[in-house]
């Protein structure tokens, strides 16, 4: 079963991109993209219930579905179904027919890359998703080829792959670990290097994992190796904006939870642990400061999102059931809901035509629904009841507070408060704020650019009423699994 | 453990190699002129391909030929070339703006390597294997880590910077050859065509940044702040 759906996600962009590059045709192409995307979400959508019970490997070991990665492979087709309706109306807006054709496949092959990432059950393959995610992406956030896209594609690949090439250094010296243990050649699978950490060298591993951690934590955008998100997420299209956030920092987020509890096993102290916390702390700050005097709305997005991958590293750092919990809760949440909020700027960046806040005023006059729903989306984002970030950001804030990381809870919290008046006052002054010279934004947003907004805000707040307890259960399962159990099989 | 186990011709051939590799790298230090970089980058490669087959015929790793011929092939021919290939266009022969220089670049290119040797012998002594190949193995690693990373921050060029994310990854396969000789066949391959592709893409960003944005000095990126 399990098996059956991963081909289904994989196979599905791939088919689209075949198609799309064979034929070349714009119309068909957005058609194409949408049903591969409608076809991995479906199939996402059943993959955690089918990854339970037991570790489900394929290809000699190579692939896996486990409770974690189909997690982390759903909310990257939530956003790839999301941000394929979404992209449908806003490419339409480039007025960019000749390279459309194009754009689809590099998108489509965007969200393959992210949703295979998490599937990979060998540590130098998932390298490789992780370097190819980077590559394809590259190409998106260049796509409108003005001097400030390429700009960011270059300080987005300098920067991303010199991060990715220390987790590679890291991911040999892992590799170089447990050939101690399990002799010079062996399948470096998750599973087997967990098995094999109480006996590697404890501060080999604990190098390893801080080469690991600053490599993927570049790419999941953590603070101070997040310079190339705003950049990236600010200059290529929305849907491209949406995907890199809600779909690519989670893909290199599930890289550092793997090798944080091989570590922990490994018995490497608390370094390991303290590093995340502390990394997820000064995300939060260093998004504090900027989202307070950003100017950019697409920037503050970005920002926002090297928020929430703080908060995220918070939970994981935190660690223990409700820590874990909240964190993966806050991952789906976070996918929704910054869907809607770029789906929302890239609307009214196009109809305003500029990507300034200030030159974007009494949006809700103008655009009444759409408007409605991306003013409460930003309520959302800064984490107010009853939307679902409330409920994440509480539960890690409780495990937080309970152990030994209480300064980074309490931080935490202050922050969280900061971020909420700043944020907040931008969407007031877009909002409620009379502009000296009326701009009436031209054109309205089409159906194919307001359906996902809805499709995003309505599970935020369902999912912040009522958190469901399969779910609960379900990350019960996944922090059972990160934590070194006492049933590891001893190695000689 | 695997590198205690090589004989002593071997271990000394192995650490010539890392060391020749490493002079290399301060060959681009020290340099301005493209060309240097690319072919000290070429040279580097041939050295690591000798050492991939020094390790296989020494260690018994027969698949280590294979990699040591894949190395010549894409790290030591076409790499280089499609690296000038984008030279060429450029019209840029040198470095003009350094953020060092490169006198002083040599010099902070040998503090690294003595924190590196520093890192590497305390690693070692905790691991049992002081005095050992692996030493300099994890020093070579360690500093050409550090020396691409100061390359990249230290030179504006874009093809320098390519190349110090070259001499990143050339770095970690040198120390991989020796510290992890078994390492998968199927991953060093996919990850020497992904190397490949790499410098594919940025030939075209770098084609994009001559035609879009008129300089391709990192120092002319300077519109996304904040």
């Amino acid at each position: 079963m399990a098996g059956v759906l991963l081909l289904l996600i994989v196979l599905a962009p791939v088919a689209a991109i075949v198609v799309i590059l064979l034929t070349r045709r714009p119309r068909l192409a957005e058609r194409l993209n949408l049903a591969a995307s409608a076809v991995s979400f479906g199939a996402a959508l059943l993959l955690p219930g089918a990854s339970l019970g037991g570790a489900h490997v394929f290809l000699d070991q190579y692939v896996i579905a486990d409770p974690f990665g189909a997690w982390v492979i759903l909310c990257a087709a939530i956003v790839y179904f999301l941000a394929s309706i979404y992209g449908i109306g806003y490419m339409r807006m480039l007025d960019e027919e000749a390279r459309l054709a194009r754009f689809y496949a590099l998108f489509a092959g965007f969200g393959l890359t992210t949703m295979v990432a998490p599937m990979m059950n060998n540590a130098g393959l998932y390298w490789i998703a992780i370097e190819l995610t980077t590559l394809v992406s590259t190409f998106l956030v260049a796509f409108e080829r003005a001097p400030e896209s390429i700009e960011a594609a270059w300080k987005y690949i300098i920067v991303v792959s010199g991060g990715i090439s220390l987790a590679l250094f890291g991911t040999v010296l892992f590799y170089w670990a447990g050939t101690f243990v399990l002799g010079p050649s062996y399948a470096m699978t998750w599973a087997v290097l967990g098995a094999a950490a109480p006996h590697m060298n404890p501060t080999l591993i604990a190098l390893a994992f801080l080469l690991v951690l600053v490599g993927y934590g570049t790419k999941v955008g953590l603070a101070p190796m997040h310079t190339w998100l705003p950049d990236a997420h600010s200059e290529g299209p929305a849907p491209v904006s949406a995907l890199l956030s809600g779909a690519l920092l989670n893909a290199a987020m599930i890289g550092v939870i793997r090798y944080l509890s091989i570590a922990e096993a490994a018995h490497a102290g608390p370094l390991p642990r303290a590093v995340l916390v502390v990394l997820g702390a000064f995300s939060l700050f260093i998004a504090a400061l900027f989202i307070v005097r950003q100017s950019g709305i697409k920037r503050l997005m970005a920002y926002s999102s090297v928020e929430h991958m703080g908060v995220m590293a918070l939970g994981f750092g935190f660690g223990g059931p409700f820590g874990v919990a909240g964190a993966l809760y806050h991952m789906l949440n976070h996918t929704l809901n910054k869907s809607l909020m770029f789906f929302g700027a890239g609307s009214m960046m196009r109809t305003f035509g500029t990507k300034e806040i200030t030159l974007i005023r009494r949006v809700g006059r103008y655009f009444p629904v759409v408007g409605g729903l991306w003013l409460a989306g930003a309520v959302a984002i800064t984490g107010a009841p009853p939307f679902g970030l409330f409920a994440s950001e509480l539960t890690i804030l409780r495990a937080g507070l309970s152990g030994i990381n209480a300064w980074a809870a309490i931080l935490m919290a202050i922050l969280l408060i900061v971020i909420f008046i700043g944020f907040l006052n931008h969407f007031r002054i877009m909002y409620f704020v009379a502009p000296e010279s009326e701009t009436a934004p031209q054109g309205r947003v089409s159906a194919w650019c307001a359906a996902p907004m809805w499709l995003a805000f309505i599970p935020v707040l369902v999912l912040g009423l009522w958190w469901p307890e399969a779910i609960w259960h379900y990350f019960g399962v996944i922090a059972h699994g990160l934590v070194p159990g006492p049933a590891e099989v001893a190695l000689r | 453990m695997i590198v205690t186990t090589f004989p002593p011709l071997a271990a000394s051939l192995f650490s010539l190699i890392a060391i020749a590799s490493l002079l290399l790298a301060f060959v681009m230090l020290g340099s301005r002129w493209l060309r240097h970089y690319i072919y000290a980058f070429a040279a580097e490669s041939w050295l690591i391909a000798v050492l991939s087959a020094a390790v296989g015929f020494y260690g018994g790793f027969p698949e280590l030929y294979v990699i040591a011929v894949l190395t010549v092939l894409f790290r030591g021919c076409i790499l280089p070339y499609l690296i000038l290939r984008i030279v060429r266009p450029l019209d840029v022969a040198r470095e003009v703006d350094v953020g060092l220089q490169p006198s002083s670049s040599l010099v902070a290119g040998a503090f690294a390597v003595i924190f590196a040797l520093v890192v590497a012998s305390h690693l070692s002594v905790g691991l049992g294997l002081a005095g050992t190949v692996a030493v300099l193995a994890l020093t070579v690693m360690l500093s050409l880590k550090l020396i691409g990373f100061l390359m990249l921050t230290v030179r504006h060029e874009a093809v320098s910077q390519v190349l110090g994310l070259l001499v990143l990854e050339n770095g970690i396969f040198l120390g991989a050859q020796i510290l992890v000789p078994g390492m998968p066949l199927l991953i060093e391959i996919v990850i020497l065509f992904d190397l490949l592709i790499v410098v594919v893409c940025f030939g075209i960003l770098v084609r994009y940044l001559s035609s879009h944005v008129g300089s391709t000095s990192a120092l002319s990126l300077n519109r996304l702040v904040g």
